[in-house]
């Protein structure tokens, strides 16, 4: 069986598993709308939105629920003892890693398929201006985000307190993902748009991406083998 | 069939003074056990003797603290994927997906075990779990039997050369049990090695060729002799009971 094939058959899996229990989907959506309708009653006064926040509020929303639905993902996992199950089948445990990642990045795509609209209606930003921009600096930041999550929240399954323990080490390491996602947004959204600036993030993103990825990669056999 | 990760096979199991040890506490000591193709060996001892801790030792799920597990030739961690081809894990926790179907989960693990002819093989895997008939609903709704003779055939769907198969008799009813009997025999034959963990010594009586005995992480052989299984294991637990 061939590699991309494998990743292909975990992420066709949780796919289907989701899309049985809508358990994820609906949670992560649920948090990330309220969080925002939550920022939207506090920045904006009067129909003006606070400058600058939509960025920011966007992507709280997406890294607070990226982190639920990467906790269930596992916790999914963990109930039947299936990553036992893979971790024994004849896979590359890198195309089982990654066909885990892929499916949370999806499930992420698909909550900022609302989340994005929403931002852009409640704080008045012009987030469909540059679309392509928009769309690389969430792709790029999701997958950043979601490649750290994914090793921490394989390597916590067994722990007791996965819970408390994958947002505190989650947040410290994907501060620069968040950062840039933020900062390369903002530059979007601003007055006068600063295109060279955002471009410059959404590169940043992509060295973030290439970084976590590898390294998750290169991590991810020795880490689950215990 | 296609061995994912390429063709790698083995007709003995050597366990050479394997230990593992969790922090301070010594799950193993020192465990040694031969098998060959074709047997079937019960691991038999007390709750926490050590029984699971050997059986994901033997399937590269833990590696061991020291000592050595090969497989034929080849030694465990090293071989990789090629070898976790030929091998077979039904753990206490069934490793089936509730929210799948019977079909469904057998289909998932037949592609990853690169099983050719998928639908042929679910058919058989369905067939011998008496599940036919339920091979579309949901497995969240099945009974722990039910999820117990899919989970057993999830292990063996790939046809493995080594089967471990820990407490495969859990909540099975008379009808299951006798079948599985049966499927244990045909393993036998086809040259499975198959090492079973239980409690209910009545049942595997006369279907294991010998037994090894785990008490405090220590394995001793079962000896041959007149009795049942159970008397001659009441009998091995003897010395320890005594001197508590």
């Amino acid at each position: 069986m061939t590699f991309v094939r494998t990743i292909w058959l975990i992420t066709r899996k949780d796919l289907l598993i989701e899309a049985r229990s809508k358990e994820i989907l609906f949670t992560t959506l649920f948090f990330a709308v309220s969080s925002v309708l939550v920022f939207a009653f506090g920045f904006v006064r009067e129909g003006r939105a606070v400058e600058d926040a939509a960025a920011g509020i966007l992507w709280i929303a997406i890294a607070f629920s990226g982190t639920l639905a990467l906790g269930r993902a596992f916790e999914r996992e963990r109930q039947s003892e299936t990553l036992r199950a893979l971790m024994i089948a004849p896979i590359p445990r890198p195309a089982l890693y990654l066909g885990k990642l892929l499916g949370i990045v999806l499930l992420l795509a698909a909550v900022e398929a609302i989340i994005v609209p929403l931002v852009s209606l409640m704080f008045q930003a012009p987030l469909f201006t540059h679309a392509w921009l928009t769309l690389g600096l969430l792709a790029a930041g999701t997958i950043g985000f979601a490649a750290v999550g994914t090793l921490f929240a394989a390597m916590l399954v067994r722990a007791r307190s996965r819970d408390v323990l994958l947002p505190v080490l989650l947040y410290p390491i994907t501060i620069p993902v968040i950062i840039a996602g933020v900062r390369g947004t903002s530059a979007l959204l601003q007055a006068e748009v600063d295109l060279p600036m955002a471009r410059l993030w959404l590169s940043m993103l992509v060295f973030f991406d290439v970084v976590f990825v590898t390294l998750a990669l290169w991590t991810f056999e020795p880490v689950m083998t215990e | 069939m296609s061995t994912p990760g390429g063709d790698l096979d083995f007709t003995t199991l050597t366990l050479t003074d394997v230990t593992r040890s969790f922090g301070r506490r010594r799950a193993l000591n020192r465990v040694s056990l031969h098998a060959r193709a074709g047997e079937t060996i019960a691991l038999l001892g007390p709750n926490g003797a050590g029984k699971s801790t050997l059986l994901s030792i033997i399937a590269t799920l833990l590696a061991p603290t020291s000592g050595e597990v090969r497989y034929g030739p080849h030694e465990g961690l090293r071989a990789g994927a090629a070898l976790r081809a030929r091998l077979g894990l039904l753990g206490h926790d069934l490793y089936i997906y509730p929210e799948l179907s019977p079909a469904e989960n057998l289909r998932f693990f037949a592609k990853v075990y690169g099983v050719e002819d998928v639908e042929r093989c679910i058919a058989d895997a369905l067939d011998h779990a008496g599940l036919s008939h339920r091979r579309d609903d949901p497995v969240s709704g099945f009974s722990r039997g039910m999820r117990q003779r899919l989970a057993l055939e999830r292990a063996l769907l790939h046809a493995p050369r080594l089967a471990l198969l820990d407490e495969p008799f859990t909540g099975l009813d008379d009808a299951a049990t006798h079948a599985l009997r049966q499927r244990l025999a045909t393993l036998r034959n086809s040259g499975c090695i198959v090492l079973i963990t239980t409690h209910d010594l009545e049942t595997i009586e006369g279907i294991v060729d010998r037994a090894m005995v785990l008490r405090n992480g220590v394995a001793v052989e079962l000896p041959v002799g007149a009795g049942s299984l159970r008397q001659r294991y009441r009998a091995s637990l003897t010395p320890l009971s005594s001197s508590r």
